[in-house]
């Protein structure tokens, strides 16, 4: 991390270097020129063209940045004009090949797009060096000076900006992960329920679903909040559960698990359990397809999972203590209640937002997953019957991969959805990474180009994250077309 | 997808071609008519709406007075809420003319922003308030205490450097508006509502028990508070520091909104220099020579401005203290226009 951010840090004064963003321009439309002409199989003439190409801008890099252009465009159109041999067609001549014609209008929109971006950005540049406004990335190594309430990695005062963006990443992640997780079993559940011949159940999952969706979630937001600190003991009290699990108006407090040094053994025996479970049902299932002899694997599966991991970790001798929150009685008005940082603390901030988020979305979902039911037609159930199988494995082999088909790309997109909307954690103070980064540090540095730019990078990468997950999962599940 | 790279290239676009930082700013004031004034979301005193929708408030003067200088004519100005966090790139920006909320004028600010704090309207400290139920007599008692603040805010950083230096721990809770630390800290999220003096005044009118709470004496911070401008435009920035010192030059002399068009009549030559009636001092500015004239027939003087939205006879109950006349003991000083 720290050497990424050094070569951040490095790049003002390399930027500010007009004549290197003239260098980086051609580099870029080199680049773009020969990934086009590569692209193209069969051309010579255009292979030719490229080396043109490529000399040209080689010289220039020594030249200028005009003549760097110019030798490029030159080159380009040589490179077309050079006579080429069509596979099928003989020598034909360049302005009659419809492939050739488009390329030169992929070059051009090229060309215009790069230009484009390459005059945002020195303009950028420019007006906030005009503005006197500080710009570059030497801030995220500044001492950020503010405090966080919720910090997943060691988080001080004196950490820098680039740590707040850490925490505030974190944050986001963590509350859209959790999100994501309870909104998809809720969402099922109540899907399932909208489908229920139960009237009451029926009703009653209609009614979620027509509440929750027509709500803001903004106001679902400031509900749970102000609900949930308005309906728990205040600090200096808490209820308890199993004299374990507190709760009180500054959040959950739990005990917080302190693995010991042999600790690793019980994850290393967790992930080869997963592993071995997995190899099992393949095994199993290659069985049943040459014998038909059917194998437990899910449950046999499931017993290795729980059994292997707790024998490594008897085997070790425990390794896992536990921190329970301290809770003080007396003393000093302001030292009673739960001690900061001791046990683990679950701020109502993360709470709410978590609810809010889930509850919503919950309700979207439940809509896909009916819709995906509904849309595998009855017929594939008798079918299923007619060739005997019981209702068990029709739901499991027939009825629910038809359905998740249907369901997967509106999931996808709420799960996005979910994540975006994470970023309104602001308003109850919630320190994602919209509140500490795009918020507080913004402001206190006053870099709102760079720091929007990264946010706005941020949430592309866990977007298209997410996507690129479910569209794997999807394509796994797929119908296989014969 | 599509649309996220859509905003960021818009993003791009308006950083980089959107730049109204033009050096004219009069006039482009002057061409729309008004003056566009960034000022707060809702702070009791400073800037504010009462129950017509009109705005109130020391800040809100400031710029009433600096479109009387203007246009000659107090009115003619808009008014755009900003959250502390948004108020600095909506000035860098060209969103607004001139920012006046409440902003801490710091050394950082007025060096990395491209900002120009044009001097200050009110000299303020962070302080901290607590319940009263709580029994707590000063601010060294507040280790493990949980504060709610705003976020982008000086306040911020000092109660971080004040329990960091005092080896007490705490724990930040940080809105972005002012409206959600008052509603968090009436429902007993916090322990400890910290921010300007002057700012708790006004933010403790809105808590549903007011005098439940207490303002600790300890004050933990310098906070001057002043309208803000661009850099890179000189004479708007004279403008707007001029105003203010016109305002607190009229309280020294005496000029006020009541004996207004009797000064106009005066033989001193200071009142005289300051109401436009001898020399051409508006002109330097690019503004009529009866610029100050019509900022104390149409707004007041300072001290009057104080007494009318901040002072012991409003419900923020502040006294002058170090906002008083630098000749009565105070900080509020200004130059002499001469
Ligand atoms: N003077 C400080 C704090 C200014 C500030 O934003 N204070 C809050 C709390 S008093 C406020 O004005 N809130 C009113 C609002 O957000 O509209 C600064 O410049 O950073």
């Amino acid at each position: 991390m720290q050497g990424l951010i050094d070569r951040i840090t490095s790049l003002p004064e390399w930027y500010f270097e007009l004549g290197r963003i003239d260098v980086t321009f051609a580099i870029l439309m080199l680049a773009g020129v020969i990934a086009t002409i590569m692209s193209w199989k069969g051309r010579p003439g255009m292979l030719v063209g490229a080396a043109y190409v490529v000399v040209a801008v080689v010289l220039a890099y020594f030249m200028s940045f005009q003549a760097a252009v110019g030798l490029g465009m030159i080159a380009s159109i040589a490179a077309l004009l050079v006579p080429n041999i069509h596979p099928e067609h003989g020598t034909i001549s360049w302005f009659n090949d419809p492939r050739a014609r488009g390329l030169i209008a992929q070059i051009i929109l090229f060309l215009l797009v790069t230009f484009g971006i390459y005059a945002m950005v020195t303009n950028t540049i420019v007006n906030l060096e005009r503005q006197n406004i500080a710009s570059g990335f030497g801030f995220l190594n500044q001492t950020a000076g503010f405090g966080i309430n919720q910090t997943l990695i060691p988080y001080t005062e004196e950490s820098t900006y680039g740590q707040t963006f850490i925490v505030g990443l974190l944050n986001t992640i963590l509350v859209a992960i959790v999100g994501i997780f309870l909104a998809t079993i809720l969402g099922f559940i109540v899907g399932v329920a909208r489908l229920s011949k139960n009237w009451v159940i029926n009703k009653i999952a209609y009614w979620y679903i027509e509440v929750m969706r027509n709500v803001p979630l903004l106001l679902h937001i400031f509900v749970w909040y102000f609900a949930v600190l308005r309906a728990v003991p205040d600090k200096r009290d808490k209820w308890s559960l199993f004299d374990t699990f507190h709760l009180n108006i500054y959040g959950i407090w739990a005990p917080e698990p302190l693995p010991g040094p042999m600790f690793w053994m019980t994850v290393v025996a967790f992930l080869a359990a997963i592993v071995i479970a997995f190899i099992l049902a393949k095994l199993a299932k290659a069985r049943q397809m040459r014998t038909g002899e059917t194998f437990p694997s899910f449950w046999v599966g499931l017993a290795i999972i729980i059994i292997l991991p707790l024998a490594a970790f008897f085997a070790t001798g425990s390794p896992l203590d536990f921190e329970h929150p301290k809770f003080v009685a007396e003393g000093p008005i302001f030292k009673r209640g739960f001690e900061f940082q001791s046990g683990l603390q679950v701020i109502p901030e993360f709470i709410a937002l978590l609810l809010a988020l889930s509850i919503y979305t919950a309700a979207y979902i439940a809509e896909i997953v009916r819709a995906g039911i509904l849309a595998v037609s009855h017929g594939q159930t008798e079918a299923a019957n007619a060739l005997g199988l019981r209702s068990g494995p029709t739901l499991r082999l027939v009825v629910i991969p038809q359905a998740l088909r249907v369901i997967i790309p509106p999931l996808t997109n709420q799960y996005l959805n979910l994540t975006k909307n994470s970023s309104l954690a602001v308003a109850i103070a919630y320190p994602d990474l919209v509140a500490v980064f795009a918020g507080t540090t913004l402001n206190q540095t006053g870099q709102a180009v760079e720091i929007i730019v990264i946010t706005m990078l941020v949430y592309l990468g866990l977007s298209l994250v997410t996507s690129a997950i479910m569209n794997w999962y999807n394509s796994r599940i797929a119908l296989v077309e014969r | 997808m599509k649309v996220l790279s859509r905003v960021a290239l818009g993003a791009l676009v308006a950083a980089g071609f959107a730049t109204s930082a033009s050096a004219a700013t009069l006039d482009d004031i002057k061409k729309k008519g008004h003056v566009q004034c960034g000022v707060s979301q809702g702070l009791p005193g400073f800037s504010n709406t009462d129950d017509s929708g009109k705005w109130t408030g020391i800040d809100v003067d400031l710029c009433r007075a600096v479109a009387a200088a203007v246009f000659g004519d107090a009115t003619k100005v808009k008014f755009t809420p900003l959250s502390a966090k948004e108020r600095f790139t909506a000035l860098q920006s060209g969103e607004v003319d001139i920012l006046s909320r409440n902003t801490t004028w710091t050394m950082g600010r007025d060096t990395a922003l491209g900002l120009n704090f044009a001097g200050v309207n009110y000299y303020d400290g962070q302080g901290f308030m607590v319940p009263k139920k709580l029994n707590v007599k000063s601010a060294l008692e507040l280790g493990g205490a949980s504060v709610c603040t705003n976020t982008g805010t000086t306040t911020e950083l000092n109660v971080a450097d004040y329990f960091r230096s005092n080896n007490m721990k705490y724990e930040v809770v940080a809105f972005e508006k002012a409206d959600e630390v008052v509603a968090a800290y009436d429902a007993g999220r916090c322990d400890v509502y910290t921010t300007d003096r002057s700012g708790l005044a006004a933010q403790r009118l809105k808590l549903s028990k007011a005098d439940d709470h207490v303002v600790l004496p300890e004050i933990i911070s310098k906070e001057p508070l002043g309208p803000v401008v661009r850099q890179g435009d000189d004479q708007w920035f004279n403008i707007v520091k001029w105003t203010h010192f016109a305002m607190v030059n009229a309280e020294e002399m005496g000029v006020s909104k009541a004996n207004h068009a009797e000064m106009m009549k005066s033989a001193n030559p200071g009142i005289k220099r300051l109401l436009g009636t001898e020399g051409d001092f508006g002109s330097k500015l690019g503004l009529g020579n009866d610029w100050a004239s019509s900022v104390i027939s149409q707004v007041g003087n300072y001290g009057e401005v104080y007494e009318a939205n901040v002072g012991p006879n409003t419900p923020l109950k502040l006294a002058r203290g170090s906002n008083a006349l630098w000749t009565k003991g105070g900080l509020q000083y200004a130059p002499p226009v001469r």
